[in-house]
C-alpha cells in the first residue's frame, strides 16, 4: 500500500471486481446459451481472475523497493 | 444407521480436540512462539464467516434460488479487496485505542459514547442471537438426520426435555470452552490467541469435510462433472435453476444481496472480532485480502453439484444434502466425516460471535450501568477484576442460553433459514456509522445514533416481524394489507414499493432511512471536543500520537490512579502501566500530579478492558480541578489538524521543488557543457577556415610577388587557389546549414522521388572519387523503384555523405563500402557499411553531435586520410528528421565496421497530381478576381 502505484492498481482492481459482479454485465452472461444459462460458470470464472489478479498485486515484492515495511 | 452413541462419543471428543488446540496455542503464546503469527493462520481465522449456514445451507439455498447463494460469498470478496485500506485503518486505530469490539469502536469514534455503545451492543444482541440458534439448529437436525435415517430427521422439539437435546449440550460445552479460552485475561484486547488456533483448525475440518462430500458426489454417485451436468440438463427445471431468473428479486435482488453480504462481513460482530481485535500484524492483511476469497471460491465450487445430484436423486430435504447423499449411498464414515464438518463451521461461529458480543454486553451494557450506581456499592469493593471476569462469564452463558432458549421455543416455527440474512441485514445498521465515520470528520454522534435506531426499527418492521408473523406468533393478515388496513406500511411494501425481494426492501429502506438521517443529522449538530479529537482520529486527519495532553479536564494524581488502577485491573496490570514509564516506576510522589501520558495510558488499559466509554467514565471520577478552557482546547485542535494539513502541503511543495532545483542543476550542467563544446566549436571552426585562408593568402602573396613565375608554376598555384576557395566555401555552406538546421529554417522542398534513381545516381557522382582513394563500393539495391517523399538534393548530399564517410573510414588495406537498400515494414532503409574499426556502442549516438564529431576528425587525420569538415553526419540527421526518417548507427552486418542506417518512410499511394490543381484553380480566380479594371 506504501507505493502508490500498487494503490492506484488496487483502486483498479476494485472497480474491476465490482464491475464484473454486477447486472450490466452479470445479465449478459446470464442470457441463455442453447437453453442453459453461462451464469455460474461467468461468476466463478471473473471470481478466480479477481482473485489471481489480486494475489499477484499482494504477493509480488514490489520493483519500486520493500513496501510495508 | 449410525449408532446414536457413537456419534455423541465422536461429537465430544471432537470438542475435546479443539480444547487441546486452544490450550496448546494459549501455551505457545505465553512462551513466545506464538501459533497464529502466520497470514494463513489469520485468513483461516476470518474463514469463521462460512458457518452451519454455508456448510448446510448453501446446498439448500441453491436447490432453491440457483447462484443466489454465491453473492453471499461475493460481497466479502469485494470487501476484502477493499482490506489494505479499510480494515487496515480499523486495525491501527482499534490497536492504538485498544479497542475490542465494533460497539466499543462505533462508541469511541463518536466520542466515547456509552449511549452509543450501549446501542450497537443491543442491536448486535437482537439481531445476532437468532442467528447463534440457527447454528444449534444446525447441528440438532444433522444429528437427527444420521441417527434417524432413512427415516424423516424432523423430531418435535417439544418432545423432547432439554436435557436429552445434544445442542443444549453443546451450547454447555462451548460455553465452557469459550469461558476458558475467551476469558482469559481480563484485558480483551489482548488476543485470544489459543481460541484463533482453534478456529483456524476448524476452517480446514469444515473445508475439507465438504470437498469431501463433494468429491464424492461428484465421482463416486456420479461419473465426473460432465456426466452429472449431462444428467442435469435433461430436466428443465434443473437447467432453469441455473439462470439469473431463479435469483430472489433478479438483477435488482442480485445487487441488493451483493451490497447486503458485503456490509455484513464488514460488520458483524465476529468478523470484526477476528479482522480487527484478533489481528496480530497489520502485514498479515495483505496475505488474508486474497486467500479468504480462494477459501470462499473453493468451498462454493461443488456447492452446485452437489444440489444438482441431490435433487436429481430425489433426496428429501434440500439443507440435508451434504448428509443425505453419503447416507444414501450406504457409507457409514463419510457421513461422519460431514457432521463434524457440520459441527466445525457451527462451533466456530459460537465461539467467536460468542466472545464478541459477552465483550459489548459486559463492556457496553453491564458496565455502565455498574458505573452509575458506582457510588453506592462498587467503589468500596477492593478488587474489582474478578467482578469483570465474572460478569463476562456469566453474559456468556447467557448469550449461549438464550440462542439455546431460541431455538427450543421458535426453532420449530420460525423458519430458521432466512434468519442468516436477516442478522445480515442488521448487522447492516451498523455500516453506515462505521464507514462514514472513518471517512468523514463531520459525522457527529446524535446522527448515528438517530441513524441506527431508525435503521434499526426499519429493519424490525421489514424483517423481523413479518418473521414472527409468519411463523404463527402474530397475525399475519397484515402482511397483506397493513397495520390498521393502512396500506402503504405493509412491512414487505413499505411506501407501496413492491416486487423487490425483502431483503433488498428492507435493506434500501433501512439503510435510506440509517445514512439519510446520520448525515442530515451531523450537518447541524455540534460536536463535544472529545467527539472532534475522536473524529480526527478516526479519519487519520491526526496522527495517533498527537492527541493534546491537556484534553484532560482536570489533574489527577498518581496515587489516585494507582487506586483506580488497581480496584478495575488489579495490582499487576496497574504496575504494568506505571512501569511502562520509565521514572514513573519508583512509587515516592504519590501525592505528585500524574503527567498527562500516564493519565492517558491508564485510560487506554482500562479501554482494553473495560471499554472506552466506561474508561471515560472513570478517568473522570478521579481527574478534578479547573478543567482547561474546552473552546481553547477545540481551536487548538483544529489548528493543530489545519496545520498538519499545511504541514503535509508543505512537504509536498519541498519534495517538488527539490525535484525542480535538481532538473534545474542537471539543465545547467548540460549548459555548461555545450557551452564548453561551443567555444571549442569556435576554436576549431576557426582553425578550419583559418587553414585554407592562409594557403590561398600565401600562394596570391607569392603570385603578387614574383612575377617572373614560370607559366605552369603560376597554374598551379592559381589551381591550389581555387581548391582552397572551394574547400572555404563548401565548409560556410555546411556550418550554414547547420545552423538553418538548429534554428529550424531549414527549408525543404518535399516530392515524391524514387530512392532507387536517387541512390544510383549519388552513387555515380562518388563513384571516380572512390575509385581514386582505392574503395571498392559494392551496392545492393533490393526494390525496382522505392517511392520516398524527399528533397532531392538534400538526400543525395545525405547519401553522398553517408558513402563518402565510409570511404573515409574503411580499413587501411583494401577499403570497402557497401551500401544496401531495402523495404522495411512500410519504410525503406539504407544501410552504409564499412570494414573499418567500427564504432563502440556507446559512442553511437555521440558521433551525431557536432562537436564530437570534430573531435573525432582527429582520428581520422592521423590515419592520413581525406578530411572533412566533420559537420556532414549532424546534418544528415538534421535533413533525414526533417524528412520524417531517422538515422542511426548499428554493428555492421556483412563488413565488420560501422554501419549507418538511414530509414524514411514509404511515400503514400500515387495522387501527387491532385494536389496540385485545387490550389492552383484558386489562386487563378482569385488573381482575376483582383484585376477587375483589366478589360
Amino acid at each position: 500500500m506504501n507505493t502508490p502505484r500498487r494503490k492506484e492498481r488496487l483502486i483498479a482492481l476494485i472497480v474491476l471486481a465490482a464491475l464484473l459482479f454486477s447486472p450490466p454485465l452479470v445479465l449478459i452472461a446470464a442470457s441463455s446459451a442453447g437453453g442453459v444459462s453461462r451464469l455460474v460458470p461467468y461468476v466463478f470464472l471473473a471470481w478466480g481472475a479477481v482473485i489471481g489478479l489480486m494475489a499477484w498485486l499482494m504477493e509480488r515484492r514490489d520493483e519500486e523497493g520493500r513496501d510495508a515495511e | 444407521m449410525t449408532g446414536g452413541p457413537m456419534v455423541v462419543v465422536l461429537a465430544f471428543g471432537y470438542l475435546a480436540l479443539l480444547f487441546v488446540i486452544a490450550a496448546w496455542g494459549d501455551r505457545r503464546a505465553a512462551q513466545g512462539r506464538s501459533l497464529i503469527g502466520s497470514p494463513t493462520v489469520y485468513a483461516l481465522s476470518i474463514a469463521v464467516y462460512c458457518t452451519a449456514w454455508t456448510f448446510y445451507g448453501s446446498v439448500g439455498r441453491a436447490a432453491e434460488f440457483g447462484p443466489s447463494f454465491l453473492l453471499i460469498y461475493l460481497g466479502p470478496t469485494l470487501a476484502m479487496l477493499m482490506a489494505p485500506f479499510v480494515i487496515g485503518k480499523m486495525v491501527r486505530i482499534a490497536r492504538a485505542q485498544r479497542l475490542t469490539s465494533i460497539a466499543d469502536f462505533i462508541s469511541a469514534r463518536y466520542g466515547k459514547s456509552s449511549s452509543l455503545g450501549a446501542l450497537v451492543a443491543l442491536i448486535a444482541l437482537i439481531g445476532i442471537t437468532p442467528y447463534i440458534a440457527l447454528q444449534l439448529k444446525a447441528i440438532t437436525v444433522s444429528h437427527a438426520v444420521l441417527v434417524n435415517y432413512p427415516q424423516a430427521a424432523d423430531l418435535p422439539l417439544a418432545d423432547e426435555r432439554f436435557w436429552s437435546d445434544r445442542s443444549f449440550w453443546v451450547a454447555l460445552v462451548l460455553a465452557v470452552f469459550i469461558i476458558l479460552f475467551g476469558t482469559r485475561h481480563l484485558d480483551a484486547s489482548e488476543r485470544h490467541e489459543g481460541m484463533v488456533a482453534a478456529i483456524a483448525f476448524e476452517s480446514l475440518v469444515k473445508l475439507a469435510a465438504f470437498l469431501a462430500v463433494g468429491i464424492f458426489t461428484v465421482f463416486v454417485l456420479f461419473n465426473g462433472p460432465a456426466d452429472l451436468f449431462a444428467q442435469a440438463g435433461e430436466r428443465p427445471e434443473l437447467t432453469r435453476l441455473l439462470g439469473l431468473e431463479s435469483v430472489p428479486g433478479g438483477a435488482l435482488g442480485w445487487v441488493g444481496m451483493l451490497v447486503l453480504a458485503f456490509l455484513a462481513f464488514l460488520t458483524l460482530p465476529r468478523q470484526f472480532q477476528v479482522l480487527v481485535v484478533e489481528n496480530v500484524d497489520e502485514r498479515h492483511i495483505k496475505r488474508a485480502s486474497w486467500l479468504f476469497p480462494l477459501y470462499l471460491l473453493v468451498i462454493n465450487l461443488l456447492v452446485i453439484p452437489i444440489a444438482l445430484a441431490g435433487l436429481l436423486l430425489g433426496g428429501g430435504d434440500p439443507d440435508s444434502f451434504v448428509l443425505t447423499l453419503p447416507l444414501s449411498a450406504g457409507l457409514e464414515a463419510l457421513p461422519l466425516l460431514v457432521f463434524i464438518g457440520g459441527l466445525s463451521a457451527a462451533t466456530g461461529m459460537m465461539i467467536v460471535e460468542t466472545i464478541a458480543l459477552s465483550t459489548m454486553v459486559s463492556n457496553q451494557l453491564v458496565m455502565p450501568l455498574l458505573l452509575r450506581s458506582r457510588r453506592l456499592h462498587l467503589s468500596t469493593r477492593g478488587e474489582l477484576a474478578g467482578w469483570l471476569l465474572g460478569i463476562r462469564r456469566v453474559s456468556i452463558l447467557g448469550i449461549l442460553l438464550l440462542g439455546y432458549l431460541y431455538h427450543a421455543l421458535i426453532g420449530e416455527t420460525y423458519s430458521l433459514v432466512t434468519i442468516g440474512l436477516v442478522s445480515f441485514a442488521a448487522a447492516s445498521q451498523f455500516a453506515p456509522a462505521l464507514l462514514i465515520g472513518l471517512y468523514w470528520r463531520g459525522a457527529r454522534r446524535r446522527g448515528a445514533a438517530l441513524g441506527m435506531g431508525a435503521g434499526f426499527v426499519v429493519w424490525a418492521w421489514t424483517l423481523l416481524i413479518p418473521g414472527f408473523a409468519q411463523s404463527g406468533w402474530l397475525d399475519p393478515g397484515f402482511l397483506a394489507t397493513g397495520p390498521w388496513g393502512i396500506a402503504w406500511l405493509r412491512p414487505y411494501a413499505l411506501f407501496g414499493l413492491e416486487g423487490w425481494d425483502i431483503y433488498t426492501h428492507s435493506l434500501l429502506w433501512s439503510l435510506a432511512a440509517n445514512v439519510g438521517l446520520l448525515v442530515g443529522v451531523s450537518l447541524f449538530t455540534r460536536p463535544s471536543a472529545l467527539e472532534q479529537t475522536q473524529a480526527a482520529l478516526f479519519t487519520e486527519t491526526m496522527p495517533q500520537g498527537l492527541v493534546p495532553a491537556s484534553l484532560w479536564q482536570g489533574q489527577t494524581t498518581r496515587g489516585e490512579l494507582r487506586a483506580l488502577l488497581d480496584r478495575y485491573l488489579g495490582e499487576a496490570a496497574s504496575r504494568r502501566v506505571f512501569a511502562a514509564h520509565p521514572g514513573e516506576a519508583d512509587e515516592v510522589d504519590d501525592d505528585q500530579p500524574a503527567p498527562a501520558a500516564l493519565t492517558l495510558r491508564a485510560e487506554q488499559a482500562l479501554a482494553g478492558s473495560l471499554g472506552s466509554a466506561s474508561a471515560r467514565v472513570l478517568i473522570d471520577s478521579v481527574a478534578r480541578g479547573e478543567a482547561p478552557d474546552l473552546e481553547a482546547i477545540l481551536r487548538i485542535l483544529d489548528t493543530t489538524s489545519e496545520t498538519l494539513e499545511m504541514n503535509r502541503r508543505l512537504e509536498q511543495q519541498s519534495r517538488e521543488l527539490a525535484r525542480a532545483s535538481e532538473d534545474l542543476r542537471a539543465a545547467n550542467a548540460r549548459l555548461r557543457e555545450l557551452d564548453r563544446l561551443k567555444d571549442e566549436f569556435v576554436a576549431m571552426v576557426s582553425h578550419e577556415l583559418r587553414t585554407p585562408l592562409t594557403s590561398i593568402r600565401a600562394f596570391a602573396e607569392i603570385l603578387r610577388d614574383n612575377r617572373a613565375l614560370p607559366d605552369e608554376k603560376r597554374e598551379h598555384f592559381l589551381d591550389v587557389v581555387v581548391r582552397e576557395s572551394q574547400r572555404l566555401s563548401r565548409l560556410i555552406e555546411e556550418i550554414l546549414d547547420l545552423a538553418r538546421l538548429e534554428s529550424g529554417r531549414l527549408t525543404l522542398s518535399p516530392t515524391r522521388l524514387d530512392l532507387v534513381a536517387l541512390t544510383r545516381q549519388s552513387v555515380e557522382a562518388v563513384q571516380r572519387l572512390q575509385e581514386e582513394r582505392g574503395v571498392t563500393l559494392e551496392v545492393a539495391i533490393e526494390p525496382e523503384a522505392a517511392w520516398v517523399i524527399g528533397d532531392a538534393d538534400r538526400l543525395e548530399q545525405v547519401i553522398i555523405n553517408l558513402l563518402d564517410n565510409a570511404g573515409k573510414f574503411a580499413a587501411d588495406d583494401d577499403p570497402r563500402v557497401l551500401l544496401r537498400l531495402a523495404r522495411h515494414k512500410t519504410h525503406y532503409r539504407l544501410a552504409v557499411e564499412d570494414n573499418g574499426p567500427g564504432i563502440a556502442p556507446d559512442e553511437r549516438e555521440r558521433v551525431f553531435e557536432k562537436f564530437h564529431q570534430i573531435q573525432h576528425r582527429e582520428s581520422g587525420e592521423s590515419r592520413g586520410r581525406p578530411r572533412g569538415s566533420g559537420l556532414g553526419l549532424p546534418i544528415s540527421r538534421g535533413i533525414v528528421a526533417h524528412l520524417g526518417g531517422r538515422l542511426w548507427i548499428e554493428a555492421a552486418t556483412r563488413l565488420d565496421g560501422a554501419c549507418l542506417v538511414m530509414e524514411l518512410p514509404e511515400a503514400p499511394a500515387e495522387a501527387p497530381a491532385s494536389t496540385d490543381v485545387p490550389d492552383g484553380a484558386p489562386s487563378q480566380d482569385r488573381d482575376s478576381g483582383d484585376t477587375p479594371a483589366t478589360p
